[in-house]
């Protein structure tokens, strides 16, 4: 097995549009790594690269030591995983998965053996003669796994591999995967646009947006310290508050006129410049006022079973609280938010990166 | 529909019977006459059941043929049609599906060229090209030869835009699965590419050996032997007009003869027939 | 429209191009090419040398009465059979669209004359109608009609329009019962509602609604009756009599091999293309859907 290095990985289209705009990124032996980002973020592109369906404008994409740049996608020793599970919808089910090894001339007994392990380890066993279209959604994704597993590949790659299923099914396939991949130890790259995937499936979490990466750390990091605006308003969910603020002096900043203290805040601000304030809809209690705390108008109540989310306005500016239910009066017309200064989230306007502590 | 009253029902069922008994009178005639002798179709007062001299007909007009007009035995003709009618179907699907192969999955200087140098050849039909063709032909050294039969009616873009429509449909995510599995083009062609073609193939099989079957100007010019005729040529040369001539019985039978093997294709592959009819149409 | 994902090769594509490609070539462009600049010359009265005559070939086509003759054939026989087989195949498509228990044998038995090639089709009207021996010239003749389409122009153009419209009905019927079975049930359905009956409805919301279909129709019946119903007018009337039945193509077919008069051929073939060009022209509407590039 072998980890995956990019290096500096540019893609650019004809006419100069820019997918890939030099992406670094080691992915380590074993781990398993999501990408993820809105729609055309490049993600997707990313990926493709690494399994060699697009050609590399630029940078070095390297699989263990070799640089795969000029690498057929079959010779780079990986196996995919598509969205539409592109099964071969003429051959049946052990076809599909032995038609990779067939064409490296692996033995025929090897095949088998591999094919039955495969079918075993994911639960298809009974579906082995059928064709594709004689399985539900679910099943063609077992079958789609099972061809990537069959392979005993470097690199497992998926590309969003569990949007075509119904929400249920994609809870169970997305445990799936993981127990699977803790099992088999093969370093996987896994595409999504959905921060709930990205955040319980991965060892190391990528954030990307328009073309670059945001952010990469752990699901934990990424999510108790986004570096970013765009990294702190995408993962979580509801997303992050950002409210307008200014700066009033060391660990102190202020929203509509009143002031709240913040932990983690860059040395040498200048009082009086402005600042973004990011607090999340779970980080902010009701509670009595005091030294940190803000006024928020509250609008309407939904009802989310265990929790209530409660939309409103703080300052003139949109505002989510959310609260285990029962917690706050749902009839309530103001509330006073208690803040923790070690929840604070601060924001440069400008450049939108994160104004902590170096 | 809205309204399910049974007289609007009975109306239907009255327009579409009158339809089917015009439709079907004409053969009807032709199956009647290859069922009696000379005399009694010129005596001008055919019954209208069936006679008795079906057999007689039928194995004179497979083995001897006509004896007045073209003296060429009809199942001769059949086999030539036969084969000129499979040489145009096969011919064209295997050129206008590597054609298409070639267009829709690979990437080429002059791949719009070459696709527009086959699709302009959809708007003139064979017959305003005739006798420069049939001059090109004859340089060629090819009449009275299959190989002149077919090739110049497979020249064509029917065929390529039909498997070119088709392969569009095919997800892009196969191609990549194939790649990543090592298969190279040739593979992707064999195991992938063709097996998901079949319907296509058969559909456009159906329509072309109809439409093969049928030809009647092309082989008219450049077979002049009779042994190289096809029935369709074959059942004209036997109608003359000097009436005496005419057999008409045998004439007849030769007629029936020429319209069971599309038309059963036309019945039992009716399904494919149509696919075929309607998309290369679109 | 493009593949997201190719194949590169140097040599390939052309290889599985080759075929096509030479065939076209060597079948369609060059002998289309030969026609045109056929047109332009003239041969001797031994067809030994030719010149270069510049339209003396086209001037002389039109110095012809026969030429203006068969155009005029052709333009009757054009309207007279694309009218009468749209007519009935629309009348027969209404019918079948229904829902009748039967529906698909009814489909079947209207739909196989297509297999039928012209010349059959034309041999097998000339003996239901042979004035002498056939079975329905009789009761024609009952009604003190002279019927002879071997020597009346008026009955074997009469002749040639039957046959040519009973073997396009099929064809006809299968694109009309495709559109009127892709008219979605609930337009129909919002028109019943709105207090409109069956034929009213008919004419207000299905046959608008079906003209795409209709158009398409009219054209590939023009060229059908332009180019495929040659096989039935050799079987049926040999152009005769008198000339009189002589269409456009069957025209260049008969004064090229009969008359031996290729230049004048050539010229009536780079007309037809025109022609026919003109009328894909028209047609790029529905054909532009093929060419995506």
């Amino acid at each position: 097995m072998a980890g995956v290095t990019l290096d500096t990985v540019r893609k650019v289209y004809t006419g100069n549009v820019e997918a890939v705009k030099g992406v670094s990124l080691g992915i380590k032996d074993g781990s398993f790594c999501v990408l993820v980002g809105p729609s055309g973020c490049g993600k997707s592109t990313l990926l493709r690269m690494i399994a060699g369906l697009e050609t590399i404008s630029g940078g070095a994409v390297k699989i263990g030591d070799r640089v795969v740049n000029e690498v057929e996608p079959a010779d780079r020793d990986i196996a995919m995983v598509f969205q539409n599970y592109a099964l071969y919808p003429h051959m049946s089910v052990y076809d599909n998965m032995a038609y990779g090894l067939k064409n490296r001339g692996t033995p025929k007994d090897e095949i088998e053996k591999r094919v039955k392990e495969a079918a075993r380890i994911l639960a298809i066993e009974p579906f082995l003669a059928r064709k594709p279209r004689q399985l539900s959604g679910g099943q063609r994704q077992r079958v789609a796994m099972g061809r990537a597993i069959v392979r005993k590949p470097q690199v497992f790659l998926f590309d969003e591999p569990l949007s075509n299923l119904d929400a249920k099914l994609r809870v169970q396939m997305r445990v799936e995967i993981k127990r699977l991949q803790r099992a088999l130890g093969v370093t996987s790259i896994y595409v999504t646009h959905d921060q709930v995937e990205a955040m319980t499936l991965s060892d190391q979490l990528v954030v990307m947006s328009g073309g670059q990466i945001e952010q990469v750390g752990t699901p934990a990091e990424v999510y108790r310290r986004p570096e970013t605006r765009f990294v702190a308003t995408f993962i979580g969910s509801p997303p992050m508050n950002i409210l307008p603020g200014k700066v009033e002096g060391p660990g102190r900043v202020s929203v509509g006129g009143q002031t709240i203290s913040v932990t983690d805040m860059r040395d040498g601000l200048a009082p009086g410049s402005a600042i973004e304030v990011g607090l999340r809809p779970e980080d902010v209690q009701a509670g009595a006022a005091g030294s940190s705390s803000l006024t928020m108008d509250v609008d309407f109540v939904e009802e989310l079973g265990a929790t209530q989310l409660f939309h409103g306005k703080v300052a003139g500016t949109e505002f989510v609280v959310q609260a285990s239910t029962g917690q706050i009066p749902a009839d309530s017309r103001t509330l006073t938010l208690s803040i923790d200064p070690t929840n604070v989230h601060l924001f440069d306007p400008q450049t939108t990166k994160r104004l902590g502590r170096a | 529909m809205v309204e399910n009253r049974p007289y609007r029902n009975f109306l239907a069922y009255l327009v579409l019977t009158i339809g089917i008994v015009i439709v079907a009178f004409p053969v009807y005639l032709a199956i009647l006459a290859s069922t009696f002798d000379a005399g009694t179709i010129a005596n001008g007062n055919m019954p209208l059941l069936p006679g008795d001299q079906a057999v007689t007909n039928y194995t004179r007009t497979i083995f001897e043929g006509a004896s007045r007009t073209s003296r060429e035995p009809v199942g001769g003709m059949m086999l030539n049609s036969f084969i000129m009618a499979m040489g145009i179907a096969v011919g064209k699907i295997l050129i206008s599906i590597l054609s298409a192969f070639a267009v829709v999955y690979f990437n080429f200087p002059f791949r719009k060229t070459a696709f527009w140098v086959i699709f302009i050849t959809l708007m003139l039909p064979v017959e305003v090209r005739i006798y420069p063709t049939y001059k090109i032909v004859a340089d060629l050294g090819l009449l009275d030869t299959y190989t002149g039969l077919v090739l110049p009616l497979i020249a064509s873009a029917t065929g390529t835009l039909l498997f070119r429509q088709f392969f569009m449909t095919i997800p892009d995510e196969l191609l990549e699965a194939s790649k990543i599995d090592g298969a190279g083009a040739f593979r992707f062609f064999k195991d992938t590419l063709i097996p998901l073609s079949i319907t296509t193939i058969a559909a456009l099989f159906v329509i072309q050996f109809i439409y093969g079957w049928n030809q009647y100007l092309w082989p008219l010019l450049i077979t002049t032997k009779s042994s190289m005729q096809t029935i369709v040529i074959g059942i004209k040369k036997m109608i003359t007009t000097q009436d005496a001539l005419t057999e008409w019985q045998i004439a007849m039978t030769t007629a029936v003869l020429a319209m069971i093997p599309p038309v059963l294709v036309v019945i039992f592959m009716q399904r494919l027939f149509v696919k075929g009819l309607v998309e290369t149409e679109k | 429209m493009e593949k997201r994902a190719l194949f590169s090769s140097k040599i390939l594509p052309y290889a599985l191009l080759l075929p096509q490609l030479a065939i076209t070539i060597i079948f369609f462009y060059w002998p289309a090419s030969q026609a045109v600049w056929q047109s332009f010359l003239m041969e001797d009265a031994f067809g030994l040398t030719s010149e270069f005559v510049g339209f003396e070939n086209y001037r002389a086509l039109f110095a012809q009465p026969e030429y203006y003759r068969a155009m005029v054939t052709t333009a009757v026989f054009s309207t007279a059979v694309a009218l009468l087989s749209l007519s009935c195949a629309l009348l027969l498509a209404t019918q079948a669209d229904k829902q009748l228990r039967f529906a698909h044998g009814y489909k079947t038995l209207l739909i196989w004359p297509y297999a039928v090639a012209p010349a059959i089709a034309g041999v097998l009207w000339i003996f239901m109608f042979h004035p002498t021996l056939g079975t329905l010239a009789r009761p024609i003749k009952g009604l003190g009609i002279d019927w002879n389409p071997m020597l009346n122009a008026n009955h074997a153009m009469i002749l040639l329009v039957l046959s040519a419209t009973w073997k396009q009905i099929s064809y006809n019927f299968l694109f009309f019962l495709a559109g009127l079975q892709s008219i979605p049930k609930s337009v129909i359905e919002a028109a019943a509602i709105d207090g409109s009956g069956p034929v009213r409805r008919f004419w207000t919301i299905i046959f608008p609604l079906l003209s795409p279909t209709t158009f398409f129709l009219i054209v590939v019946n023009i060229v059908y009756v332009f180019f495929d119903t040659f096989g039935i007018i050799d079987a049926v009337t040999g152009g005769g009599p008198a000339g009189q039945t002589t269409t456009l193509v069957y025209k260049v077919y008969a004064d090229g091999r009969l008359g031996g008069d290729l230049g004048g051929s050539a010229a009536q073939s780079v007309i037809l293309m025109v022609i026919v060009i003109a009328l894909t022209a028209i047609q790029f509407k529905y054909v532009e859907r093929k060419v995506q590039y």
